[in-house]
């Protein structure tokens, strides 16, 4: 049963008559926490739950989510991608937003949801990306983090280029207490991930891999950042097999820790 | 070579194969990073000066798109207005026929040379080969295309800088074996290598009788067509031969000469990052008593309609061939031009050349997954042409074209089973939570099996999590019954 | 069925023609939100300081005081230069006739030391100088083939902007526009100056402001 949205045509980059109405209003609010993450990455969605709590947003997870079709999608696959569209769109109907730490999701589900299934628009125009929801939605830069370690941030590139989050990350990152966040040279250059990539063209991807992971490391930072787990996996697993003791972090992961309950 | 659209790259392997090669090429890694990386930054700061660059980019696209929406239209007045200043117009529907209208041509003025600009659509039909065949000897003018043609079997690897791949010392070395004329003691500095090219070609230049040449654009209100360049060769070849040869893609057409002002800005920024380029030349038919006294065009269509006919993948053709989607990819960057196997290499090479040839071949089938969509060349495309769209459209089309990867098929559709329903992702999750401590050590996996030891080879994999989100929240509540949540 | 029917046919099966009119209206509606100038003010400043950029030497002249300057100009630079008809006579009124051949041919040209000419418009913001090779300018190979050019450029024939001397010019005569001297970037994409055409390019702007 779907609770009509109350601001009709509302896109998502509108999002201060979402702040408001999160703000005064009972909004429901639910957590896409993508296939990924939900299968290898749990402490990312928990991370997610925690902050929302934190910050005093109650969040709700229907269990009939389960992925964006993005893999099928962006390999090709069609008429394997669309029954998971109209899937995430009944899911995530009754909800007034969705959140999903993953910006490669999200761009999946804004850009391609309505042109996919029209019928997804309406779902699809109310989809965030973790630090959208925060900065633009919640109106928050300072989420009352604690992270005392060295980190490193790489925008990942569906971040950077589809939903153009900018900034926003970094001016989470900046508040939190105790952060001593370092640039990463190159950093908007691809990590060579880029899903099914990975598999198909493992050459190209590896040399890219290996070279963001070079620059990871001439950082000196003990913790590498993102706002998507699948970039982190490649990063992360090139370095680990280099050896080198980097930690892969999700943004969201970060900004749940706290000095009470460290990450 | 043999019958094709693109004679020169039959036989291709396929871009994943050709480019593990490239990548081990630590030579043609650390030439073409170099090389990139310079004009990455350059472009960045010419496009910068400009306050105006994103509305530029907006006509820009506006007028190709315009342009490929009437299409017949804008071609029928460009040759009608190209006859009336003195001109002929010749259509080739593919590259065979171009080559053998342009041989023709050369045959009718008695000559066995010929000089030439650098030109994409040439490259694309292999008319020096077929010039070769028929005994006639095209001579490559640019700096680049000289080195490629000089290099023995060498290909040009970039749309700009055709010999990207080369260094200074290899460039050196290349003139040094088979330029007759280089100078003794030539070293790799850029300004000698400049000069023996100079001296090299001059002789040809003033003693040529017939020029090839490509087109930027073509205004079709007045006939005028337009040549971009940086060394002064094109000048010599458009100007000081007696028959001038033009060969030009149908989708260069643009309507008026006021519409020039848009791309004239657009395209030298895109390119060599320079407010302008060294060189543009205009002409409009023949003029009496300076330059070529017979000036022949040839629109050639050579796979644009097919591409014309694809509404997705049409806008390929408002490419203005800046080379600013190579000069940023990371993927071409590594893989090199070589392993595109087209004359169209980097990310609208993997748009255009599957579309222009079809999908049949390996290589074809291959370049609309040689690109992690990072999303890079279109942020920088001046005629904003959204390359991962129509990436992601033509793996669509060669999924659907045919039996290709049968395993990747059935891994493709189980995932997609699984997926559909809640219910099989969570057995799916449970499954793999059991088997986390046999298949991972320490948290992480360091082999996979079968098509997932292509990410094993390199990269360690997580272990999967002792249980899914799901599986958490279904048992703690979201967590509430949880302590420490 | 000719070539040309053929791939016209195929292009209006896929889009099929409409009306010029049609068309034309279509034309119209593009949008042009870009500005039709970079620059308000200090144009020729610009001018010279973008000429200057590509390693071309610009020089600002009194009217008066061309002559001097173009005699002194071709003083540094040994044997004899090319001049096109046309070119104001009062510019070369300083420089010795015997160093001066009028509108050589090819073969003389590839021999002269230089050439000197006027030009049709120039573009402040790109630093760039058109010709149209009209009287003054000669025909494209004069301004080609020597390893030196001199192009004088009047104050009024500086546009703005490319699309203000793209509207100064006309299509029907070959136009060259010239930015700076000859170069290529086709070494490891680096610029280096001279190649083919003049490696040298040094630039006169007449200004009655200057004195």
């Amino acid at each position: 049963m779907a609770i009509p949205w109350p601001w009709g045509g509302l896109r998502w980059r509108s999002a201060e008559n979402v702040r408001r109405a999160v703000a005064g209003l009972r909004v429901r609010v639910a957590i896409f926490v993508t296939c990924v993450n939900d299968t290898l990455y749990p402490g990312t969605g928990k991370a997610v739950v925690r902050l929302l709590r934190r910050l005093g947003h109650d969040v709700g997870f229907p269990a009939a989510q389960t992925c964006c079709g993005q893999m099928h999608f962006n390999t090709g696959y069609r008429a394997q991608a669309v029954p998971l569209v109209k899937g995430f769109a009944d899911a995530f109907a009754p909800y007034d937003a969705v959140v999903t730490p993953s910006a490669s999701c999200a761009a999946m589900v804004r850009e391609w949801h309505p042109r996919l299934v029209p019928a997804a628009s309406g779902t699809a125009s109310r989809v965030y990306e973790l630090s959208e929801f925060l900065v633009d939605v919640l109106g928050v830069t300072d989420v009352g983090a604690s992270y005392p370690h060295r980190v490193t941030y790489h925008p990942t590139c569906h971040s950077l280029r589809l939903l153009r989050v900018g900034d926003r990350p970094l001016r989470l990152l900046r508040e939190v207490r105790g952060i001593d966040l370092v640039e990463l040279p190159g950093a908007d250059e691809c990590c060579g991930f880029g899903g099914t990539f990975a598999l198909k063209n493992p050459a190209v991807s590896s040399a890219m891999g290996a070279d963001k992971a070079a620059q990871v490391r001439a950082t000196g930072a003990g913790t590498l950042c993102a706002a998507d787990n699948s970039c982190l996996m490649h990063i992360g697993g090139t370095l680990s097999r280099a050896g080198a003791s980097v930690r892969p972090v999700h943004l969201a992961e970060i900004l749940a820790a706290t000095e009470g309950a460290p990450a | 070579m043999s019958d094709g659209a693109m004679p020169t790259y039959v036989g291709m392997p396929s871009f994943p194969d050709a480019a593990r090669e490239a990548v081990g090429d630590r030579r043609l890694r650390a030439n073409l990073g170099r090389a990139t990386a310079t004009i990455r930054a350059k472009r960045a700061g010419a496009v910068a000066e400009l306050d105006d660059w994103a509305a530029l980019r907006e006509s820009g696209k506006q007028i190709k798109d315009h342009v490929l929406a009437n299409l017949g239209h804008y071609l029928r007045l460009l040759e009608r207005r190209v006859t009336e200043a003195g001109g002929t117009v010749h259509w080739a529907r593919d590259a065979a026929e171009a080559n053998a209208v342009v041989t023709r041509l050369v045959r009718a003025t008695g000559e066995r040379e010929v000089v030439k600009v650098k030109s994409m659509a040439t490259q694309e039909t292999g008319l020096n080969e077929a010039l070769a065949d028929a005994g006639i000897a095209a001579y490559e003018t640019d700096l680049a295309e000289l080195i490629v043609q000089l290099g023995d079997g060498d290909r040009p690897s970039h749309i700009l800088v055709p010999a990207i791949h080369r260094n200074r010392s290899e460039i050196r070395d290349v003139f040094r074996r088979a330029m007759p004329d280089a100078p003794e003691g030539l070293t790799d500095a850029p300004a000698e290598l400049a000069e023996a090219s100079r001296r090299h070609l001059r002789a040809k230049f003033l003693s040529a009788k017939v020029a090839v040449s490509g087109v930027n654009f073509a205004v079709a209100d007045t006939g005028t067509l337009v040549v971009l360049e940086s060394e002064g060769n094109g000048r010599m070849c458009l100007t000081l031969p007696e028959t001038l040869i033009s060969v030009m893609g149908v989708e260069k057409v643009i309507p008026t000469w006021r519409d020039l002002e848009v791309f004239l800005q657009l395209l030298p920024r895109s390119s060599t990052a320079e407010r302008m380029n060294p060189y543009t030349s205009s002409w409009t038919g023949v003029t009496p008593g300076d330059g070529p006294r017979d000036f022949h065009l040839v629109l050639l269509d050579n796979g644009r309609t097919d591409t014309l006919a694809d509404e997705v993948g049409r806008q390929a053709l408002r490419c203005i061939r800046c080379s600013a989607c190579l000069n940023v990819c990371p993927v071409y960057a590594r893989a090199g031009g070589h392993a595109y196997g087209s004359p169209y290499p980097g990310p609208i090479g993997a748009i255009l050349s599957p579309q222009i040839r079809g999908i049949g071949s390996d290589v074809d089938a291959s370049l609309p997954y040689a690109s992690s969509l990072c999303g890079a060349c279109f942020d920088v495309c001046p005629v904003a042409i959204d390359i991962p769209e129509v990436l992601v459209h033509l793996r669509a089309r060669a999924v659907e074209s045919g039996p290709r990867h049968p395993l990747e098929r059935a891994a493709m559709g189980a995932a997609g089973w699984a997926l559909r329903s809640p219910a099989r992702l969570a057995l799916a999750q449970r499954v793999a939570s059991a088997s986390r401590n046999v298949v991972g050590r320490g948290g992480r996996i360091r082999r996979l099996p079968g098509p997932l030891k292509a990410w094993s080879a390199t990269r360690d994999a997580p272990a999967p999590p002792p249980e899914s989100f799901r599986a958490w929240w279904a048992r703690t509540d979201g967590g509430r019954t949880e302590e420490d949540s | 069925m000719n070539a040309r029917d053929a791939v016209l046919g195929r292009i209006d099966r896929i889009v099929p023609p409409r009306s010029a009119a049609e068309v034309a209206a279509d034309h119209a509606r593009i949008d042009r939100a870009y500005a039709t100038r970079h620059h308000a003010e200090g144009i020729l400043d610009l001018f010279a300081e973008r000429v200057a950029d590509y390693r071309a030497t610009v020089r600002r002249v009194a009217p008066d005081a061309v002559a001097a300057k173009v005699a002194e100009a071709l003083a540094a630079r040994p044997g004899a230069h090319a001049v096109p008809s046309g070119l104001a006579p009062e510019w070369l009124a300083g420089v010795d006739p015997s160093r001066l051949v009028r509108d050589p041919s090819v073969a003389e040209l590839d021999r002269l030391a230089g050439a000197v000419t006027g030009c049709a418009a120039a573009i402040a913001e790109t630093g760039t100088i058109v010709l149209d090779h009209g009287p003054g300018q000669g025909r494209r190979a004069l301004s080609l083939v020597p390893d030196y050019l001199l192009i004088v450029v009047r104050a009024d024939q500086v546009a703005a902007d490319v699309p203000e001397a793209l509207g100064r010019l006309d299509p029907a005569r070959p136009l060259t526009f010239v930015s700076g001297p000859s170069a290529t970037s086709d070494i490891e994409l680096d610029r280096v100056e001279g190649v083919h055409g003049p490696r040298t390019l040094e630039v006169l702007l007449v200004d009655p402001g200057t004195g």
